[in-house]
Formats: C-alpha cells, structure tokens, sequence
C-alpha cells in the first residue's frame, strides 16, 4: 500500500496510483462474480434438470405426461395426474387450515400483544420454523397418524393427516411475513381510526388489514411456494400411492414424494419422468417468486 | 350487535390463535423431549449403531450432520458475503442487479428435493464425486447462499453513512472501507446469519437423502459417504423398528438447532456494536 492513494471517488481516479486502482477495480469485478454467481446457479439447475427431463417431451409426449392418470414404472406408464391431484389437495388443505392460524397470530404480534407478551411469542414462531421438517414428519407418524386411524378406523395416512402436518410447518412462514406487512402500516392511520371512535377491532378488520392486504397476500404465496415443495414431512404420512386419491383418509402421493419413493430404482424414461416432475416444480417455485416481486414492486409504486 | 362485545370476542379470538401457535410447538418439542430424554445417554451419543443399525447409539450420524454442515459453511459464506458487499456497497440499481436479487429469491425457494435431486444429476454422477460429504454440501451450499447473503446485505446497510465518511476522509480505498471498517461493524450480523443458515443445513435432509449416501459411516475425507441424522430419524420412524432410538435422534436434532438459534440470538445481542 503506497502513501499517496486517495479514495476512489468519480473523476478524481487520476489521483490514484495505478497498482491501486488496478487492485480496487480486480477486488470490484471478483464481488460481482460472486453476485452473479446466484444467476450463474439458478441457470445451471434449470438448464441441468431440464436437460434431464427433456427426453419425457421427445419420447413419451407431453400431453400423455401430463394429463395420463397412471403411474406405474412396470408398465412404463408416467403420467403424473394422481400426482398433481395429491400434490394440490394436501397444499390447499394445508393453506386453508393453517392461514387464519397464521395470519391471526401475526395481527395478535403486530397490533394486539403487549410488548412483553409479543417478546415471548415472536421467538416461539421463530423456533417453529426452525424445526426441522423430518420432526414434523416424525411427529405426525407416529402422533397424528395414530389419533387420526383410532378415530377413521383407517391406517392413518392420508391427506387429513398431511394437511395438519403442514398446517404447522407453513404458520411461521405466514406469520412470520405477515407481521411484517402489518407492522409497515404506519401508526397513523391506526390513530386516525380511533379518533373516529373505532374500537381496536374495528381498526384491524377495516384500516390494518385492508392496508396490509398485498403484503399478506405475498405471505399466503410463499407459504404456498413452502408448503407444494414440502417432501420429507409429507412422504412421512401421506401413505405414498400414486392413485387418484379416494378420499381424505385414504393414502396418496404428491409430485416431491413420489420423487424420493422412486429415485432408489428409477432408470431410463422413469429417471426422465422424476426430472420433469422436479423442472415442474422448480418452474412453479419460480413463477410464485416472481409473482410476490412483481406485486411488492406494484404497492411501492401505488 | 354492540361494538364494545364484536371488540371482545375478536380479540379473543386473535389471543387464541397466537395461544394455539405457541401450544403447537410446545406439543411437538414436549412430545419429542419427554419420549427423548430417556433414551439420550452418553452410550447412546457416543457409540456405534448395531444390530440392523437400530440399536446402540448414533455417533456416525452426528459427525456426518456436523462435517457436512461445516463444508457447506466454507463453500458458502465467503461467496454470499462477497456477494452481498457487492450489492450493498458497489452495486447500482440496474438490470443485473434485479436479476441478481430475482436469482436469490428463487435459490431460497427452491424445493429441498429438487436441490436433492439436481445435487445428484450433478455433483454424485456427472461430476463423479459419488454419494459423499463434499457432494451433500456442495448441494447444502447451495441452499444456504441465499440465506447468508440477505442477512449480510441487511447488516451492511445498517452500518452508519458516517463511518465511511470519515474512512474516506482518511484517504482510504473503497476495499479498505468495506473491508476495516463496514464489515467489521457488520459482523454479528453476518455470523447470525450463518449460523442460522447452519441451523438450516442441519435440518435438511431432502438434499442429503441423494448425495450423502445412506449406510451408515463414520466420514473423514471429504469423498467418504455417511448417513446424516435427519436420515437416520428418517430411515428409523419408516422402518419403525427402534422408536426409543428415533425419538432421541430427534430431541438431539431439535437440540442441536435450538442450540444454532439460541447461538444466533445470543451473538446478537451481545455483540452488537452498530
């Protein structure tokens, strides 16, 4: 480091000694290496998977992928309806419970609780989602899945049983960035309201949340994108049956488990079908994210 | 209906689900943590599996979980901080640097059997590494990036305007400020984040199911195979043939992450100097 160097700035480069500012400038691009590396990643996974799924197009047809209601690698038959059908049950069951859960909590933190109260159920949330899925899994095996068969009289695996399982991992998710959402409504518009001689209530359900709406709404999504690439917790206690499920108590199973039941053993077009299932995934991650960035760039706009 | 009742009964109900939250993990870490704590032992910590690997202990699976998550650690975080000091302090808002953000989202959505398998596709077959320690954390590493990398850009950005002002002031260079003044600042912040991106690694278990290998091994080079806990749990509630053995794998495991958490939380208050 010589003595005669000066901060980089804008159109005083000059006054910088040549070493440094060849150093400043190789340190600046290795950084954006690094940024770019995410890009960089996120290509390889799409062009690699997708590669590796692409034979499905080419050899079995798309549309008999997509739409065929059997799946059995003996017969060579990969169609990935009952899989889909699983895969949306056990999620929109699982939003549907665990959303108000979620989001209720997240009023209760950002507008309801005492600061010594929220101080106390905020890390709780925060452990919630700390806990690993194969725990959830664990849990719901060997818990829920026996109180759910003494009361059905079946074995237990099922959507019902996956959808509670979910339910819980997804509420941190939710709660979690619903808070969020809710605590960047300014306070006050929260005091205008009861200036007005709305009750606590009354100020919730018709300034916050309106307010908060898109902000919960990215929350719900993404505790969707969580919940439909959910595998470990899900294979545990769906009961693992590519068929068209039979009802809520009857064993099933989902795009992400039908991967790991197969992978072991799967080879030639079979391999090829698992890949495509996980390009769909992946897509679908994609457009959720996507989605929330495109609706948040829209309510700083507004 | 009177508006002072729907006030009451609403709120009340907002308490509840806060309750039944904070009742669902105490459901699931009491019922892990009472059928846990008789089994965990130092025999059971310490020893081999035996018999049909459902008896003895779990020490194979511990060294796995810690060597993977320490590889997935050194893979990781110097490309997530760099990254992020190029985000925080040199990037200007453009293209590139939505596309760079777009890309970091999507990494930390990606669905863990997806990595699982994309890691398998390309670390264990096409690149030949096997089913083996470096594999699983290449594909860990992966799915930490992202997680490192926001909570270094955030801590970054916390660091005050007029710390660089005056490193500036001083004549230094732009890597000197970020590098003696910025990141120092920043670093509780950034070690939280990697250690609750650890947290993370520890629990995963999708990603490793297909490029760790599943027999149980004790690992030493980064090539050998092994068997992580989270698969050992896995593998023992499926089979369902040692329960007692299962619950404790999971209480060590809960442990294990509250520990990270706990760790996190606790370097953040202590350390914090912004």
């Amino acid at each position: 480091m010589s003595e005669h160097e000066t901060a980089p700035q804008k159109g005083t480069l000059q006054l910088v000694s040549r070493s440094t500012y060849v150093r400043e400038m190789l340190l600046q691009s290795l950084f954006f290496l690094c940024a770019f590396m995410f890009v960089l990643v996120v290509a390889l996974i799409f062009i690699f998977v997708g590669w590796k799924a692409w034979p499905i197009v080419t050899d079995y047809g798309l549309m008999q992928f997509v739409r065929g209601s059997v799946w059995s690698s003996g017969t060579g038959q990969f169609g990935i309806l009952p899989l889909i059908a699983g895969s949306l049950i056990v999620t929109l069951g699982a939003l549907a419970l665990g959303t108000p859960l979620a989001v209720g909590t997240a009023v209760f933190l950002s507008d309801v609780a005492s600061p010594r109260v929220r101080s106390l159920v905020r890390p709780a949330v925060e452990l919630l989602a700390g806990v690993p899925s194969v725990v959830y899994g664990f849990f719901g095996i060997i818990l829920l899945r026996s109180i759910v068969a003494r009361f059905t009289g079946t074995l237990g695996f099922g959507a019902f049983t996956a959808w509670i399982v979910l339910a819980i991992m997804i509420v941190p998710t939710i709660a979690a960035l619903s808070e969020d959402a809710l605590r960047s409504i300014p306070e006050g518009i929260r005091e205008a309201s009861y200036a007005m001689g709305a009750t606590q209530w009354q100020t919730i359900y018709k300034v916050v949340i309106p307010a908060a709406k898109i902000g919960i709404i990215d929350a719900i999504i993404l505790g969707m994108g969580r919940a439909i690439g959910e595998t470990m917790a899900v294979l545990m206690v769906v009961g693992n049956a590519p068929v068209l499920p039979k009802g809520i108590f009857a064993p099933l199973s989902t795009m992400t488990t039908q991967i790991v039941m197969d992978m072991p053993y799967a080879v030639g077009l079979h391999r090829t079908a698992l890949f495509a299932m996980a390009a769909m995934l992946f897509i679908f991650s994609m457009l959720l994210v996507a989605t929330v960035r495109l609706s948040s760039r829209l309510r700083y706009r507004a | 209906m009177n508006k002072t009742l729907v006030n009451r009964v609403a709120l009340g109900v907002l308490w509840g689900a806060a309750l039944l939250t904070v009742a669902l993990l105490g459901a699931v870490l009491l019922y892990v943590f009472i059928n846990g704590i008789r089994v965990i032992s130092p025999t059971f910590i310490f020893t081999w599996p035996h018999g049909v690997n459902a008896e003895g202990g779990i020490w194979p699976t511990i060294v796995a979980t810690v060597y993977v998550t320490g590889l997935a650690m050194l893979v990781s975080t110097p490309i997530a901080v760099l990254a992020a000091v190029y985000l925080a302090e040199y990037a200007r808002q453009g293209r590139i640097v939505s596309t760079i953000r777009f890309a970091a989202d999507s990494l930390a959505s990606v669905p863990s059997i997806v990595m699982g398998l994309f890691g398998f596709a390309l670390f264990v077959e096409a690149m030949h590494m096997g089913l083996s320690m470096i594999s699983a954390a290449l594909a860990l590493s992966l799915l930490m990036l992202p997680i490192i990398m926001r909570a270094t850009e955030e801590a970054i950005r916390a660091v005050p305007k007029y710390m660089r002002w005056g490193s500036y002031g001083l004549g230094a260079t732009k890597w000197q400020t970020v590098s003696r003044i910025v990141l120092p600042a920043a670093a509780p912040r950034v070690v939280t984040g990697i250690v609750l991106a650890a947290g993370r690694a520890v629990g995963e278990t999708a990603v490793v199911l297909y490029t760790m290998g599943q027999a149980v091994n004790l690992p030493v080079t980064p090539l050998d195979s092994g068997r992580p806990m989270t698969v050992h749990l896995y593998m023992l509630a499926v089979e369902g043939i040692n329960l007692p053995a299962a619950f404790g794998t999971a209480l060590l495991l809960i442990v294990l992450i509250l520990g990270f958490n706990l760790t996190a939380r606790w370097i953040l208050r202590h350390y914090r100097k912004v």
